[in-house]
């Protein structure tokens, strides 16, 4: 579990067993899983897993076949315009009238939800669209359309939100623009349920991620734990002329190969232990090394192994 | 959420009125039949036939008058085909709005525009119109949003139906200007061939068109009840069926 401070074991959302088929297509099944208060949780997968799907339902917007949801202790589908006025959400590819002005929409946003609403201005301003109050929908970027679909998520000051493929369609100063703003909203002690295929900003982003491939969830952990339990293999690679160097790594404790081309060596082996030991055997035996990095697993190496394919395939 | 749906429509009356081309024909046409076509028929050294005078007298302004209501469902049944494409509807409904509070700002913003058309009618007419009608603006008025109103649910059914955006305005033309050439308006419902004057007593601009002709001409309400119910009847069952089988997305 994530670190972080506060009261990390309530349930903002539970999950229970949620299937959603869409004529003969099961979009999702037999989904389980669960949110807690405080954490950035992502729910990661290929385009057309069933990430959208599941959200939607968490979100009211469909209703499950089976199984059972509730979210702030309401029911998503019987309750869900008690849910909507306690959440903010972000959909996947919306749009908005292509001539609205964004402080319209903001505005309009503001006045939707009861509850004393965050200070739209401000909110502009946090997000970098101060300059562009009274420009219409159309004419804005895609990393400031984006931008303004966080703010109208925000403009209720709640307690959960919902972003779905948020950073889809963004170049990659823009998305880490957006992480940061997404880590700004866990800071002030919101709960955030997002989805993504992009395995870097899992990795970077969600204190827990559940991996669903084909509508269902195949794991769920911290991303760090995930790579450890599916991914413990570590490698370092490094480049020495030493004439003695690849008999001196294949000694190395928990070296399990040890690849040498052009110069270079690959020593590969299991555990957090091995680039220690690696280095200890360098400095013992005063080998000279010219380049010196380790290759790590990523998220992207689990989704590999559990699934066996690439998750752009 | 009255306050919800007095912003949304206000907005969508800006975003409407930021298009001008969309705004301009909406309105503009209509009012250009009038003007144009009264102008055509109605000149002349000698005064226009007897049965010239009750075309431009009561057919032509009734005509028109359909124009705006039918103009108004095509606009609506674009829109929302534009809204559902491009997911605005389902952001929108992602809020505590509740789904009919976004359909009735729309419906409500093309009353609006239906009843500034018929005033730019009336106001063009006095002016340019070759003969000078006397009606009860006000009745008919209230005829003409009876009517649209009427109309605009079986608009609903059609952006229901309409697979993508790009089809909507031409299924929705599709659907109702074959049902304006058999409303009675030019050729009169006894003067069609049978099959032809049944299909025209259950097409709902057939009443419309009754209703319109009627206040126009000085009816009395009392003597339109047939076809007010008969418009209530076509609200109430477009309405139910739009709502079973209206697609958010």
């Amino acid at each position: 579990m994530a670190t972080t401070g506060k009261t990390r074991n309530i349930k903002v959302i539970e999950v229970h067993g949620v299937r959603k088929t869409y004529g003969p297509t099961v979009a999702v099944d037999d989904v389980s899983f669960h949110v807690a208060d405080g954490e950035i949780f992502g729910l990661i997968g290929p385009n057309g897993a069933g990430k959208t799907t599941t959200m939607e339902c968490v979100e009211g917007l469909r209703s499950p076949d089976r199984g059972t949801i509730s979210v702030l202790g309401l029911d998503p589908v019987r309750d869900v315009y008690k849910l909507q006025r306690l959440v903010g959400v972000q959909l996947q590819e919306a749009q908005l009238q292509k001539r609205i002005k964004v402080w319209e929409a903001v505005h309009l946003w503001a006045s939707l939800y009861e509850r004393k609403a965050a200070d739209g201005d401000r909110l502009l301003e946090q997000l970098g669209l101060g300059e562009k109050r009274n420009a219409w929908f159309m004419t804005l970027s895609g990393g400031q359309k984006q931008r303004l679909f966080i703010a109208l998520a925000l403009i209720n000051d709640p307690e959960l939100v919902f972003l779905d493929e948020l950073t889809t369609g963004l170049d990659p100063q823009a998305r880490r623009a957006i992480w940061d703003l997404v880590r700004g909203i866990r800071q002030r002690g919101k709960t955030v349920f997002l989805t993504t295929h992009l395995m870097e900003e899992a990795e970077r982003l969600c204190d827990r991620v559940a991996i669903i491939e084909h509508g269902r969830i195949i794991d769920i952990d911290t991303p760090q734990g995930l790579i450890n339990r599916h991914c413990p293999e570590r490698q370092v690679v490094l480049a020495t002329d030493d004439p003695l160097a690849e008999e001196r790594f294949r000694s190395i404790p928990r070296v399990e190969t040890v690849i040498r081309q052009d110069g270079r060596f690959t020593i590969g082996g299991r555990g957090d232990d091995l680039v220690t030991n690696v280095i200890h055997c360098l400095s013992e035996n005063r080998i000279r090394v010219t380049d010196f990095r380790t290759v790590l697993p990523t998220l992207e190496d689990v989704f590999l192994k559990l699934t066996g394919h690439s998750i752009r395939d | 959420m009255l306050r919800g749906l007095a912003n949304l429509t206000w907005l969508e009356i800006k975003i409407f009125l930021r298009e001008p081309l969309g705004a301009i024909t909406t309105v503009g046409i209509p009012v250009l039949v009038f003007i144009v076509f009264g102008r055509v028929v109605g000149r002349g050294p000698a005064p226009p036939p007897q049965s010239a005078i009750g075309l431009i007298r009561v057919q032509l302004p009734v005509f028109v008058t359909v124009l705006i209501a039918i103009n108004a469902v095509l606009s609506l049944v674009t829109i929302v085909s534009i809204y559902r494409e491009g997911g605005i509807l389902k952001r929108l409904r992602a809020t505590p709005l509740r789904p009919h509070t976004i359909l009735a700002a729309h419906v409500i913003v093309k009353l609006l525009l239906t009843v500034i058309t018929l005033m730019l009618t009336v106001l063009a007419g006095k002016r340019y119109y070759p003969l000078d009608v006397d009606v009860p603006v006000f009745g008919f008025t209230v005829a003409l949003l009876v009517s649209t109103v009427s109309i605009l649910s079986i608009g609903f059914l059609i952006a229901s139906i309409v697979p993508t955006a790009r089809f909507a305005q031409p299924i929705g033309g599709l659907i109702l200007y074959p049902m304006l050439g058999l409303s009675g308006l030019f050729v009169r419902p006894e003067s069609l061939p049978p099959a032809l004057r049944s299909l025209a007593r259950v097409l709902p601009l057939t009443y419309a068109v009754s209703l319109l002709e009627g206040i126009w001409r000085g009816d009395a309400w009392s003597a339109h009840l047939g076809d007010l119910l008969a418009l209530a009847m076509v609200f109430v069952v477009c309405t139910a069926l739009s709502a079973k089988v209206f697609r958010w997305e």
